[in-house]
């Protein structure tokens, strides 16, 4: 599922909950966001990936509608909702800092959106009770947001988004400001309430591993544009770009520019190297991707690559060695279980097989 | 910068040093003897008799007559509207204001810090200018047709709560304005993205989360206006006496001591109380930037009902208007013309002061200089200025030093005791000055010191103490962590850390609080009405003189000096504590 496809789409595709349409934004010269394409189908959780302000909060924002777009528009369940104003929309978002109202209880922050959509009274209280049980939090409920743990604030956070049942879910790096195993904790949560709720979710992380748990696919940003949208599985097996790539997992990127007309070998600075079969690169240059665990020690493959190990990292299941090539390129190669590792300082060959390399622009 | 000196076990010389609260042992003093004193002595007065015996005769006699009750009832009804109108004036500026980027805000911050510190008489001259029958309303809307025969609106009510709005609007906006710069604005977009309009969403989350400022300002507007009399004075008829005036009458006329110490009980227990009401319902430390700590109470209840239902009525009777009301030029048009009212009136003035006319006329048939020319050649005048320079520059260094080091009592020793130390020093901002005025009064007399610029200076150091404690003690707290560290680690080296390195970083600050002191000194009154006169009157004393007696332009050119020694100090203070902050 790439951009493309979904341009083309535009919409059309029969199960697609949320599309946003070439929706851009700028502020004055600067481009926040060019005009981006999305379609989400019913139930995926699609996580916007991408470095510090490569856009996706002005994303989000653009979506919900709090921030007026420069361009585009936004569609859910078919209807055009460029012009509902943020209230009337049927979304919910969750703030990187929660944003729970300080002058009301758990209970009463949770009731909120049910008040303002004018409940009656006992369905408010049914149904702000399983929403707190579904998060764990029913003890807590007459405390103040200020008398609850970070971990235990995020979780009203996500009571009061999930309590009115929208129909598509914006989470703005819910989980930023919590500590790592918190993190991993809120995650599964996050993952049951997906499950559970069944709702459509747009999730922004500049967490890779986050991105790679959490998500049905990835919307990966960079520079105030999308550089790939794909299964982690796609974008880690095939990255459309270096930086996709580089983003997610580990990779040894190798630029260099091809040799002949043919383009079938790729020379570079550390030697020339046979690039995948039936690959395609438009320009002059290109670079080629090898992710660790297809390097291989010795000289086995198409391409060889030689180097000095200057680091080796045992990692329990797995043991990484960095090679340096020259004075500012390095490389990462997975050891298989079992295999001995070198010295330090010992001279290697590396190899990898032709096909197993990617080759992108 | 503490490197050099951390060599010293902490613990050793924690025990040999002194508590830090010992800074704020000279202020402490020197208010108890010039501020509480005579204020408990002047409303104990207010019980003694002829013969010096316990007696209730000022109380019963206040009892009887119900003149005294009518000025009461005036005086507690045109505070309450004042407080009513300018938080109303004010909350729309403060939430405009609030809503600008930070640089922005600083500079548009001058237009109401220029009105707050600019000085009464000549806020309270500018109106007499523009009420007055023949002034510039009446003047230019009798010319425009705009109505038949001159407005009415000097020397009565209305004239009162113009210039109280006027002179309280700024007090409001500075006091909300805090509050409201630390209400998170992204609760108002999640409340809309949980579903509620805007105008529900501003209800129920902004404006809940402001209630603290604007209560305070509430308080501290009704407990300032309960003190005034120039306003009254000028811009009210007979009707609108209020108990300050008939303090003053008391004093200087009757000399009946006992009775101006009966209505200042009474005032000072009518501030109590507002007080006492505001700390139940709200908690007194919300006024001194703390937190509002929500409460199950029923009262809360309640409160949030009402809300609910403000906010469904505003959204209803708003519906209908739609984009109309919500949009974002509507309150920067509100907000410009209440800085308009704000700024110009007094701006008026400056043309009048250059008027070749012996008349007030605006506008002015020509300008000259001959108004600053009779001011500056006047003895009188000229005597005048020379003193309130005089006195303050000295208020200025003695207020700066003991409030300075309350400041510094406070930033380093924080315990228990903080909370009413700091209550103490901010003490004489809360209680009517007049009141302190006239206990003062009291004191001085017995002391010999009435009419001394000795007398004038205690008098306004005690008034500018809660302004450079409040200065210098802002610089501090941005200046925090490190002076922790450096008394943590520096222990019985504290003075030298003193001057070697704090005062060097919080230099802005104090010299804000120096420029700050200078100015309320400058444009003092009350103290002076009481402690000055005869032949050492200041400028603003002169000037009270003068404009009861006959407005004249010579007033209009004084005025304008004031104005801008005033204005130019405070751009220039301004330009410092700024400075300062950036620095750290
Ligand atoms: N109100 C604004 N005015 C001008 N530029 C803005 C504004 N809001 C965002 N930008 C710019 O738009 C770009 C994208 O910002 P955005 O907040 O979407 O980034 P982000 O991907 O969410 O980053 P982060 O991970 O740091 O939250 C940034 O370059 C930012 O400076
Ligand atoms: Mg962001």
């Amino acid at each position: 599922m790439s951009v493309a496809n979904d341009t083309k789409m535009n919409g059309a595709r029969a199960d697609a909950k949320l599309v946003v349409d070439q929706l851009g934004k700028r502020y004055g010269s600067v481009t926040a966001l060019e005009p981006t394409t999305i379609s989400v189908p019913q139930g995926e959780l699609l996580t916007l990936l991408g470095p510090s302000g490569s856009g996706k909060t002005t994303l989000l924002q653009l979506i919900c509608g709090l921030t007026p777009a420069s361009s585009g528009r936004v569609i859910i369940d078919g209807r055009d909702q460029s012009a509902t104003p943020v209230y009337k929309r049927d979304i919910g978002l969750v703030f990187q800092h929660y944003a729970l109202f300080p002058h009301l209880t758990v209970y009463e922050n949770v009731a909120f959106p049910l008040k303002m959509r004018g409940q009656p009274a006992a369905e408010i209280v049914r149904r702000v009770g399983e929403a707190l049980d579904m998060v764990h939090l029913g003890h807590l409920a007459e405390r103040f947001p200020r008398e609850l743990s970070g971990g235990q604030q995020q979780r009203v956070a996500l009571a009061r988004c999930f309590v009115y049942q929208p129909s598509v879910i914006l989470m703005d790096e819910p989980l930023g400001a919590l500590d790592k195993k918190l993190r991993e904790h809120m995650q599964i949560e996050i993952k049951r309430l997906h499950r559970e709720s069944g709702a459509t979710i747009v999730y922004v992380t500049h967490d890779q591993e986050e991105a790679l748990a959490l998500s049905d696919r990835i919307c990966l940003m960079n520079h105030a544009k999308v550089e790939q949208v794909g299964t982690p599985r796609e974008i880690y097996e095939s990255p459309k770009t270096a930086f996709a790539a580089d983003f997610i997992g580990i990779s040894n990127i190798l630029r260099g520019k091809f040799l002949n007309g043919a383009r079938t070998t790729l020379n570079t600075a550390f030697g020339n190297f046979t690039v995948p079969a039936g690959s395609a690169c438009a320009g002059e240059s290109a670079a080629l991707v090898v992710r660790p665990e297809h390097m291989r020690l010795g000289v086995r493959g198409d391409n060889a690559i030689k180097g000095v190990v200057t680091e080796i990292v045992y990692a329990g299941s797995e043991t990484r060695i960095i090679a340096r090539l020259n004075e500012e390129a390095q490389l990462t190669l997975r050891l298989p279980q079992g295999e001995a590792p070198p010295r330090l300082g010992q001279q290697i060959d590396v190899s990898w097989e032709r096909d197993l390399a990617v080759l992108v622009p | 910068m503490t490197t050099t000196l951390d060599t010293m076990p902490v613990s050793r010389m924690r025990s040999r040093a002194l508590h830090p609260y010992w800074l704020a042992a000279p202020g402490i003093v020197f208010l108890a003897i010039f501020f509480v004193y005579p204020v408990l002595k002047l409303m104990g007065l207010s019980v003694v008799g002829a013969d010096n015996s316990f007696s209730l005769a000022a109380f019963s006699r206040i009892g009887h007559t119900d003149v005294y009750l009518r000025v009461l009832a005036v005086t507690f009804r045109i505070s309450l509207d004042t407080a009513i109108y300018s938080l109303l004036l004010g909350y729309p500026l403060a939430y405009w204001l609030a809503g600008r980027p930070d640089r922005q805000r600083g500079k548009l911050l001058i237009f109401v810090t220029v009105p707050f510190w600019t000085s009464y008489l000549v806020k309270t001259f500018a109106w007499m200018i523009i009420l007055g029958h023949t002034g510039v309303i009446n003047t230019v809307g009798t010319q425009l047709g705009l109505f038949g025969q001159p407005l009415e609106i000097l020397h009565n009510r209305t004239g009162v709560m113009i210039g109280m709005v006027h002179a309280m609007v700024p007090l409001a906006v500075m006091t909300m304005l805090p509050v409201m710069t630390s209400i998170d604005r992204r609760l108002v977009s999640a409340a809309q993205t949980l579903g509620a309009t805007p105008v529900r969403a501003f209800w129920l989350v902004y404006f809940k989360l402001s209630l603290p400022g604007v209560t305070a300002a509430g308080l501290l507007i009704f407990i300032s206006s309960l003190g005034f009399f120039i306003v009254p004075a000028f811009l009210g008829g007979r009707q609108d006496t209020m108990l300050a005036q008939l303090i003053i009458t008391q004093v200087q006329e009757m000399l009946n001591w006992s009775f101006a110490g009966a209505l200042s009980v009474l005032m000072v227990g009518t501030a109590l109380v507002a007080c006492l009401v505001y700390d139940k319902f709200f908690g007194l430390s919300t006024i001194s930037g703390g937190t509002v700590r929500e409460n199950k109470s029923w009262l809360r209840q309640v409160g949030l009902a009402i809300l609910g239902g403000v906010a469904a009525a505003v959204d209803m009777i708003a519906k209908p208007f739609g984009r109309l009301l919500g949009g974002r030029h509507i309150l920067s048009i509100v907000s410009w013309t209440i800085i308009a009212f704000l700024v110009l009136p007094t701006l008026l003035v400056i043309p009048l002061g250059f008027t070749s006319s012996s008349f007030l006329e605006f506008p002015p048939p020509g300008y000259s200089w001959q108004w600053f020319s009779t001011y500056f050649n006047s003895p009188v005048w000229i005597s005048a200025t020379v003193r309130s320079f005089g006195v303050a520059a000295a208020t200025a260094v003695l207020a700066t030093c003991v409030g300075g080091l309350a400041a510094l009592a406070l930033a380093y020793g924080r315990g228990r005791w903080s909370g009413p130390i700091f209550a103490f020093f901010l003490a004489p901002m809360i209680v009517p000055r007049i009141v302190i005025a006239v206990g003062m009064f009291y004191l001085f007399a017995n002391l010999g010191l009435v009419a001394s610029n000795i007398g004038l200076v205690i008098g306004h150091t005690v008034l500018a103490i809660p302004f450079t404690m409040v200065t210098v003690a802002a610089t501090l707290k941005t200046y925090d962590t490190r002076l922790d560290q450096a008394a943590a680690t520096l222990g019985a080296n504290r003075l030298r850390t003193l001057f070697g390195v704090t005062m060097p970083l919080i230099k802005g600050g104090l010299v804000a609080a120096l420029l700050i002191a200078f100015i309320t000194s400058f444009d003092e009154l009350t103290i002076a009405i009481f402690v000055s006169g005869g032949i050492t009157t200041t400028l603003p004393k002169q000037m009270w003189d003068d404009m009861i007696l006959q407005l004249n332009p010579t007033l209009a050119a004084v005025s304008v000096t004031v104005f801008v020694v005033v204005t130019s100090l405070l751009i220039i203070a301004e330009r410092f504590r700024r400075s300062s902050s950036q620095n750290l």
